[in-house]
């Protein structure tokens, strides 16, 4: 097991490396010049050449890019992510500031996915081919077909129809006021949460189906234990594993794909923050932001996996 | 020897059952999986739309009439006129031939070389399987709206470019299941066989295994097209995709369309509809799809 472990996370330094070199070298091949951006107007000729040059060798984008890359990477082995370009801020104090809202959003998300989720896609499951059945299924196969950016226009839509209520520009953190909180973050909730929870309930209906046709089950109700104990002790269980694989690489995938959410509620998150430093070829934060949400992914997998082993004695790992 | 005698005795073998007709097949697949068949069904339709959107639409998707601005759903316009004018059921029966392009090759090139190199993985082993499994977690790790990013800034917005972006994500899971696959086949005794009976590398990748991997490959695509279609829908939503004045769904959606959301809400309801009804019918086809040809499935 500690073998296993020391293997895994010894894979994971070329992922990273190889994920912070292709996020390096695309944003240096992505047309337009920082510099330019910044010294005001893309008009070229009209700003002094030596200005040019001056701002790039006070950003330090004057040195031959291996150098760039290599100390950028040296930085980032310190926990030093560089300042951004445009604020001349560090890029984790940045992000700080919207971290919270993302993490939030992603945390009440996937809870309140998983609560709804697991019992539905038990019951479902139980119930194969009855009316309660097919009905978790359809409103499931739509939770993965309907665009969660619409969900987000419908609930504005109705709500500006209806209430007369727009979306706060400013993020209120639950400690400073939860009512307030809790009102702005409600609907972007309902909106990630309703694909998270179909995923979900899709994959407990289908491994609850597969486990409930073992031969333990069977014994189990052989020896006259009533169903809700044989599901939700025996079965139950057992079908955990795959739910919970989904679940954390679902939660991996939402941390990169909160762009959309945050779009829409127009909500100053990470997702948010992360297509502004493109637009603005601010390198230091895409660098670092990217870097961080494939860290993110690669260790929440790897979280997974390990829980696996734990959840299942059965797991040997080489 | 007496005892054998009982075993020479002739066997009389019953007749077997004629293979059920193509049309037989599909009327199995209707009956034992409805929610399948209404998925082909709702498939068939956006096709259709796709196909003979210059027949059926009413109106010219590009050129609006600035004397029907926002005009409600009704006779003329049955799902409405968005801000210039456009007829909204043009626009979305010709984002229909967008949607199943980029649907469709994005699904296919991204199933295609993902299925590729998992087998060449799977087959060559060593430090080519090495090298190509740390190349794909980089893949799986990068996040994919980046990347879309990464793609609309170097070779501009355009539907084109956005298969690149919607396909690339495909593909380090496309290798993974087909790796998987391989490897199990791989270690099959007839393709030692193969092997011993001196079949070259091509020969036994190309005969034996590829035709090994094919069921998954084929869930793989129809599992991705519903997804693709959706991917499209979010990364044109977002501006990354197809630029105006494109009918494309995703776009349809965009900035206006929230807009002017009080006063013509049909400009964001149908466009809406129109994406959910397509990815729902792909997924829909594509479980049964799965239900069929996966073994392990099968009868339930």
């Amino acid at each position: 097991m500690r073998l296993y472990v020391t293997k895994r996370l010894l894979l994971i330094v070329p992922t990273l490396l190889g994920v912070a070199a292709l996020v390096f070298f695309i944003m240096r091949v992505i047309p337009g010049d920082v510099t330019l951006l910044i010294l005001g107007g893309d008009q070229a000729g009209r700003i002094d050449p030596a200005q040019i040059a001056a701002m790039k060798h006070q950003l330090g984008l004057d040195q031959p890019l291996l150098v760039q890359f290599a100390s950028w990477l040296w930085g980032v082995l310190r926990f030093d992510f560089g300042t951004s370009l445009w604020t001349g801020q560090p890029v984790i104090q940045e992000l700080l500031i919207r971290l919270p809202l993302s993490l939030e959003l992603a945390l009440l998300a996937s809870l309140v996915s998983v609560v709804i989720a697991i019992p539905l896609g038990m019951l479902a499951a139980v119930r194969q081919d009855s009316w309660v059945d097919y009905v978790v299924r359809i409103v499931s196969i739509g939770g993965l077909a309907i665009p969660s950016f619409w969900v987000g226009i419908l609930c504005i839509l109705l709500l500006v129809i209806y209430f007369g209520w727009g979306p706060p520009l400013e993020f209120t953190p639950p400690w400073v006021d939860p009512w307030a909180n809790f009102q702005q973050m409600v609907w972007p909730v309902v909106t990630v949460g309703y694909r998270y929870a179909a995923v979900t309930t899709r994959m407990t209906r289908s491994t609850v189906l597969e486990v409930l046709r073992e031969d333990y089950i069977r014994t189990a109700f052989a020896k006259g234990l009533r169903e809700g104990v044989v599901v939700v002790r025996h079965a139950l269980k057992n079908a955990m594993l795959p739910v919970i694989t989904l679940i954390g690489t679902e939660f991996a995938f939402l941390i990169g794909g909160l762009v959309v959410t945050e779009t829409v509620f127009t909500l100053n998150g990470v997702g948010r923050f992360v297509v502004d430093a493109v637009a603005h070829r601010d390198y230091p934060v895409v660098q670092a932001l990217v870097f961080l949400i494939a860290f993110s992914f690669v260790i929440v997998n790897l979280l997974v996996d390990l829980t696996y082993a734990w959840f299942d004695p059965r797991i040997r790992y080489r | 020897m007496a005892t054998n005698l009982e075993l020479t005795r002739p066997v009389v073998i019953a007749d077997l059952a004629p293979r059920p007709s193509r049309l037989a097949t599909i009327g199995a697949f209707i009956r034992t999986k409805p929610l399948g068949a209404a998925g082909a069904l709702i498939i068939l339709a956006m096709l259709a739309a796709a196909v003979f959107a210059g027949v059926l639409a009413p109106y010219d998707p590009y050129h609006g009439d600035y004397a029907a601005q926002f005009a409600r759903p009704s006779a003329e316009h049955w799902f409405g006129t968005d801000e210039f004018g456009r007829d909204v059921l043009t626009r979305i029966l010709y984002g229909a031939q967008i949607a199943l392009f980029v649907g469709f090759t994005a699904s296919l090139a991204g199933c295609t070389i993902g299925g590729l190199l998992g087998v060449v993985s799977a087959y060559t082993g060593g430090k080519v399987d090495l090298l190509l499994e740390r190349l794909m977690d980089v893949l799986l790790a990068f996040p994919q709206l980046i990347l879309a990013l990464a793609v609309a800034s170097i070779l501009g917005p355009a539907v084109q470019n956005v298969v690149i972006a919607v396909a690339i994500p495909i593909i380090p899971r496309a290798a993974r299941v087909v790796r998987a696959t391989a490897l199990s086949v791989k270690e099959h005794v007839y393709v030692e066989a193969v092997s011993a009976l001196g079949a070259t590398h091509r020969r036994v990748v190309l005969q034996h295994i590829l035709p090994n991997v094919a069921a998954p490959y084929i869930i793989m695509v129809t599992a991705q097209l519903g997804s693709a279609i959706l991917a499209e829908a979010a990364l044109s939503y977002l501006g990354l995709g197809a630029a105006e004045p494109t009918p494309s769904w995703g776009l349809m959606l965009s900035g206006s369309a929230a807009a002017y959301a009080e006063k013509a809400p049909w400009i964001a309801l149908f466009p809406g509809i129109a994406i959910s009804l397509a990815v729902f019918g792909f997924n829909l086809f594509g479980d049964s799809l799965r239900d069929a040809l996966d073994p392990k499935l099968r009868g339930r």
